[in-house]
């Protein structure tokens, strides 16, 4: 034992204030669900309840799509760029004067540390409203074509790993191309969302603009079935991003989808190593792995991978995993029993395909859901802990001996969405990001976020981008009226 | 083994020349620069509080090297500091001393007799301190110096101008000579890299040092800045770490100058306890070179005692600035 013990830090839950139970945001105010079964939204670190949610019927689906739009007709759509930046620049600043009680309701919610709820999740949430705000009234100089124009109403569906900042990705582009909402946040991370939709009313956005609707599976197919709807945004699994597409299949409808990843994250021999680890902890430990464009595959040189090998378990000896309100705490809770056990299953599947398992030891707690950073080495291309997104703090080892054996590994699955290159090569930088099939390349980084980069996938990692310039381009119509 | 002898082992060679240094030298990985310094943040972060927070305090002070190296430098001056070593806090008995009172080799009787049989060493800075511009004969005439007052640790400067030249071969030679003189005395070897600016010269500097024979390794002088910035002292203590991994040995750590408060020093052991490991949390391994620090650690010592913040008129101060 270290005679350094950190003694616990933990974040007090005092600045939350959380309700017995939740309806939904309809038209600017909460309205209770047209039946439904409630259901219960629990921490995942103590399976402690925390509050009641409802079920959005197809009634009250139909109820929220009618709000928004409108809200669209007569309000919305007339307003002026400028004045929509305005409300968008008042709801960053007020999610920025909120971070403290967001972040502690995420990290309830969620099962993610406080620390990157308070340093990662919040700020870039800020900064996506703040950035779109200034779109707002500038997109006739966006190049996005002539005369751009709003779609109409958007039905939004995201997931449980990063609550708020997905809904802020899907939120901001949306109102500052003069959209209207109507936004399905993950049933068991619901809670963040619904406090942001007191954001909107603390910020006078004008009723039935962001509509909230809470529920599982049936409630979001009720939104992608719903004739009102105009477009759908969906960020989850590939499964559910296919069934998404074939219901709106021969429909009026556009969609942006952003699906699952199996991003390789290629160490060369001549990668600074310790920032190397360091990137690979980040790009596979970062939110317990539960990141769609998480560095589930390290793909290391061969002639180093015994020493990568060292310094990497070395390293996630010193993680520290446990009480996500710690302030010290590395590596929170698993979301969900059901992830929980997906992942379990996946781990199951890696030993008995013959990869070598390698996990730290280290103590978990004895409620709530957890999973011990885990790293496979000797694993193949054949193996399906090389292939299938795992979504857990579990990491797979593969080698290569060249950098185009490296491009073809990397590209060698039904994902695109990222990959990371570690080298002081810059020339190699460029020349693999123009040879991997990835939305997104780091180069001597990972996990690197910003409001202005376009995020998106290749293949099955879905279509569309999310930010930047490019981002808008899902939120607008453009060309001769009618 | 003599440290030629053990260089060449490590490098495989039979003779030592400077395309060998080199070559090792610059065969080390590469630090990323923003990496780095992320990481460094990150560590920053980590939130220390109640018993761990006081457990620290007492370890930080326990690890300063208490430091006066000015021109206006007199035996009054550095016999209150030393007296200040012996009782750091009046108030408290139980407050910690530090490791090592840090002057000039012309100050090391005074340091000497004050301190007595008191469980504290003298460390003096050498070898035409703080720019190393001297001849060898004159370093080593400097080091000797030290050594025959009473000196119990050397602190040299790194020949920069050598290092920047690509000349490793004299920089590895100047510190294997003086250490050579060094007797029993420990050597620690400034790196001074707020002149060396890069962290892969830092990183090669490190590893060049600990090859010659340095017992510490340590950031700067005080008199250039940047001084002992987190960021370098990362780098050091990777290298500190992979040199034990490659020859089995330890090397100390000292950052100097610039850290100032407790909550920059605790900053400093975090990193230490989680890069290099918990071996180093000691004063045998680990150092703060530093003046005010301990005044606010002290400080902060006796609000945790005590529970509230007292003020600079309660702590104890024999060596206040002269300006």
């Amino acid at each position: 034992m270290s005679p350094f013990e950190y003694a616990p830090a933990p974040e007090s839950r005092a600045v939350v204030d959380i309700a017995s139970s939740y309806g939904l945001f309809i038209g600017g105010e909460f309205v209770e669900a047209t039946g439904g079964t409630p259901f219960k939204t629990v921490n995942p670190a103590t399976e402690e309840v925390l509050a009641e949610v409802s079920e959005a019927t197809d009634d009250d689906v139909d109820t929220a799509v009618r709000a928004a739009r409108t809200a669209y007709t007569r309000v919305w759509s007339r307003m002026s760029g400028a004045d929509r930046g305005k409300y968008l620049f008042r709801i960053a600043r007020i999610l920025q004067e909120r971070a403290r009680e967001f972040a502690v309701l995420e990290t309830l919610d969620n099962g993610k540390p406080i620390k990157e709820a308070r340093d990662v999740d919040l700020p870039l949430a800020a900064a996506h409203f703040f950035y779109h705000a200034g779109w707002a009234d500038k997109l006739d100089h966006a190049s996005l074509g002539p005369d751009p124009r709003p779609l109409g109403v958007v039905g939004q569906v995201i997931p449980w790993n990063f609550p708020l900042l997905m809904l802020s990705w899907k939120i901001a582009p949306a109102l500052a191309c003069g959209n209207t909402v109507v936004l399905k946040p993950a049933e068991t991370t619901p809670l963040t969302a619904l406090l942001f939709a007191d954001v909107c009313r603390q910020a006078d956005l004008p009723p039935g603009v962001v509509n909230i609707v809470t529920g599982a599976g049936a409630t979001g197919q009720a939104i992608v079935d719903h004739p009102g709807i105009d477009k759908l945004a969906f960020t989850g699994s590939t499964a559910v991003g296919k069934m998404i597409a074939r219901s709106i299949a021969g429909t009026r409808k556009k969609a942006t989808l952003e699906l699952g990843g199996k991003a390789a994250n290629i160490i060369f021999d001549d990668a600074p190593i310790d920032q190397a680890v360091e990137g690979i902890v980040n790009g596979i430990f970062f939110n317990q792995g539960h990141v769609c464009c998480a560095g589930s595959r390290i793909l290391v040189q061969e002639n180093i991978a015994e020493e990568l090998d060292h310094r990497l378990k070395r390293r996630l000896a010193t993680l520290r995993v446990g009480d996500p309100m710690d302030k010290n705490t590395d590596v929170g809770a698993i979301n969900s029993r059901k992830q929980l056990e997906r992942i379990e299953e996946m781990v199951a599947v890696g030993e008995a395909e013959g990869a070598e398992r390698w996990d730290s030891g280290c103590d978990l707690p004895t409620n709530g859901f957890w999973f011990r950073p885990t790293v496979f080495s000797g694993v193949s291309q054949t193996h399906r802990i090389a292939q299938e997104e795992i979504f857990g703090p579990v990491v797979s080892v593969l080698t290569f001996r060249t950098p185009a054996e490296a491009v073809a590994k990397a590209n060698n699955t039904p994902y695109g969405l990222s990959a990371g290159i570690w080298t002081e090569k810059g020339s190699r930088i460029l020349w693999m990001a123009d040879q991997l099939r990835a939305g997104v390349v780091w180069a001597n980084t990972f996990n690197k976020f910003d409001p202005s980069s376009p995020f998106g996938g290749y293949k099955e990692s879905g279509y569309g981008r999310e930010g930047g310039r490019h981002g808008l381009e899902a939120y607008v119509t453009t060309g001769g009226r009618g | 083994m003599a440290p030629s002898e053990r260089a060449r082992d490590l490098l495989g060679v039979s003779r030592l020349t400077n395309s060998a240094l080199s070559s090792w030298l610059h065969g080390l990985p590469g630090v990323d620069q923003v990496g780095c310094e992320e990481r460094a943040a990150s560590l920053a972060t980590r939130s220390i509080k109640t018993t761990s927070k006081a457990w620290a305090i007492d370890t930080a002070i326990s690890m300063i090297d208490l430091t006066t190296l000015e021109g206006a430098d007199t035996p009054g001056r550095v016999r209150g500091l030393a007296t200040k070593a012996l009782v750091p806090d009046p108030s408290d008995p139980s407050t910690p001393r530090p490791a090592a009172i840090c002057v000039y080799g012309d100050m090391v009787a005074v340091a000497k007799e004050t301190l007595g049989s008191a469980d504290i060493k003298v460390a003096a800075v050498a070898t035409a301190f703080p720019s190393g511009r001297a001849s060898l004969p004159v370093k080593l005439a400097d080091t000797k110096d030290a050594v025959a007052a009473g000196a119990d640790e050397i602190d040299m400067v790194i020949d920069r101008g050598a290092f920047l030249a690509g000349d490793y071969l004299t920089v590895f030679r100047q510190i294997a000579d003086v250490k050579a003189v060094c007797g029993d005395a420990r050597l620690k070897v400034i790196l001074e890299t707020g002149e060396l600016v890069t962290y892969d010269n830092v990183r090669r500097a490190s590893w060049l040092s600990m090859l010659a024979g340095g017992d510490f390794i340590k950031t700067s002088t005080g008199k250039v800045s940047p001084a002992a910035t987190l960021p370098v002292t990362l780098v050091m203590l990777e290298a500190v770490r992979d040199w034990r991994d490659t020859t089995g040995d330890m090397v100390g750590v000292k950052p100097a100058g610039g850290i100032r408060t407790s909550k920059d020093a605790i900053r400093f052991l975090v990193t230490v306890n989680e890069v290099a490991g918990e071996e180093w949390l000691d004063n045998h391994w680990f150092r703060f070179g530093a003046s005010s620090l301990l005044n606010d650690l002290l400080l902060q010592r006796q609000r945790l005692r005590t529970g509230a913040y007292s003020g600079a008129d309660y702590i104890a101060d024999d060596s206040p600035s002269l300006y």
